[in-house]
């Protein structure tokens, strides 16, 4: 077996955050993570403050700033170093933690928008996975936040667990409608979803009298995302079940869509003889 | 005069009889709009139980060979299956 060095750890209260190994195998196999209650209420009522005044507009705000042009590409504790709300937000040691635990030290900030669904929506968004096709097996993550109660007659966002690993651009999957196994993100206010940046997902229509908002969030990792979280139960047999279970929709290609979750675990680790249910190994034998 | 309504169902493997796991609908008479996210079960367990509820099957995902350096890969939904009604509409000739 070979263990590549872990990345930096970080101190105090953020390490007391990291993400164990059986998360971090739950976001590698079904794409994402939810985290209740991370976002205490009052900063919640700030930050939907903030969104509603359009304090911090971000890379599709009508409104963009010559600041919001500046932060892509720049390191996310720079972007949110200072300031209440949503900065705040970024920078509560919970949420810092989980970027750290999937991303390793130094992440990049991308871009953020404040989505918004007006009271009485009546469609739901096709399904779609952001950005463009990316063949890359290193990931980006994108963090959902729900900073209001959000019932399913609100929508929220739709998710597809077990999506992300698919080779798809942006909306070509459109003509898709459900999916065994969808999920819908029901929750109360101060709840991420911290997905990865292939998850399919759409945004469900709203039929309250309220506006929805959904605060995302992009980064990208500063370095080779390696041992990045607390990998103390790293051998733990709930990670090879994890990473072997597959989602209702698989079907037949439910076992390639497990190879494609070893591999990008065997990254992660550096674990090059990472396997579960013999899947690699049998490919992996010499040959006479 | 008649309009068409499109089923597609995405199966387990190619045998249209394995289970439906992703399905849209198409309306063309314009009687109902359905959407991304709309309801949490198929409307047929399979193509062949859409089949014997009259439902016609008009195009058949072809098998094909995953390219070399690619066997691997997930993309699109591999088994969909587009079946076809025929509707009279109200009134019509």
């Amino acid at each position: 077996m070979t263990i590549g060095a872990p990345a930096a750890q970080p101190a105090g209260d953020e390490r007391r955050h990291l993400l164990p190994s059986a998360q971090v195998a739950h976001f590698v196999a079904r794409g994402f993570l939810r985290l209740d209650g991370v976002v205490p209420h009052p900063l919640c009522a700030e930050a939907l403050r903030e969104i509603e005044a359009d304090a911090r507009p971000g890379a599709f705000a009508a409104r963009r700033s010559e600041r919001a042009k500046a932060e892509a590409g720049r390191p996310m504790d720079e972007v949110w170093a200072t300031g209440g709300g949503l900065a705040a937000v970024m920078r509560l040691p919970a949420v810092r933690g989980m970027v750290q635990s999937l991303l390793g030290p130094g992440a990049i900030h991308d871009h953020h928008h404040a989505h918004v669904v007006e009271a009485g929506h009546r469609y739901s968004q096709p399904w779609h996975a952001d950005a463009i096709i990316d063949p890359r097996t290193a990931f980006d993550i994108q963090l959902f936040f729900f900073f209001h109660d959000t019932p399913r007659a609100m929508g929220g966002t739709m998710i597809l667990p077990g999506s992300h690993l698919r080779r798809v651009h942006e909306s070509d999957i459109a003509r898709y409608q459900n999916f065994l196994g969808q999920v819908a993100t029901v929750c109360q206010a101060g709840t991420v979803l911290v997905c990865h940046h292939g998850l399919w997902h759409c945004g469900q229509p709203n039929s309250t009298g309220a506006r929805r908002y959904m605060w995302k969030v992009r980064l990208n990792p500063a370095a080779a995302q390696r041992l990045t979280w607390n990998t103390a139960d790293l051998t733990a047999p709930e990670v090879r079940e994890l990473l072997t279970t597959p989602e209702p929709w698989h079907g037949n290609e439910g076992r390639l869509e497990i190879v494609n979750r070893l591999r990008l675990w065997r990254q992660l680790t550096g674990d090059d003889g990472f396997d579960a249910d013999y899947w690699l190994t049998r490919l992996e034998m010499p040959r006479g | 005069m008649t309009r068409q309504q499109l089923l597609i169902l995405y199966l387990a493997n190619s045998d249209l009889g394995s289970p439906a796991q992703a399905w849209s609908f198409y309306d063309g008479t314009g009687a109902r709009t359905a959407m991304a996210g709309d309801s949490e079960a198929p409307p047929y367990p399979s193509a062949l139980a859409a089949m014997q509820d009259g439902w016609r099957v008009i195009q058949l995902p072809a098998l094909r060979p995953p390219q070399p350096g690619n066997e691997h890969m997930t993309s699109y939904l591999r088994f969909e299956v587009v079946l076809e009604k025929m509707i009279s509409l109200p009134g019509a000739p």
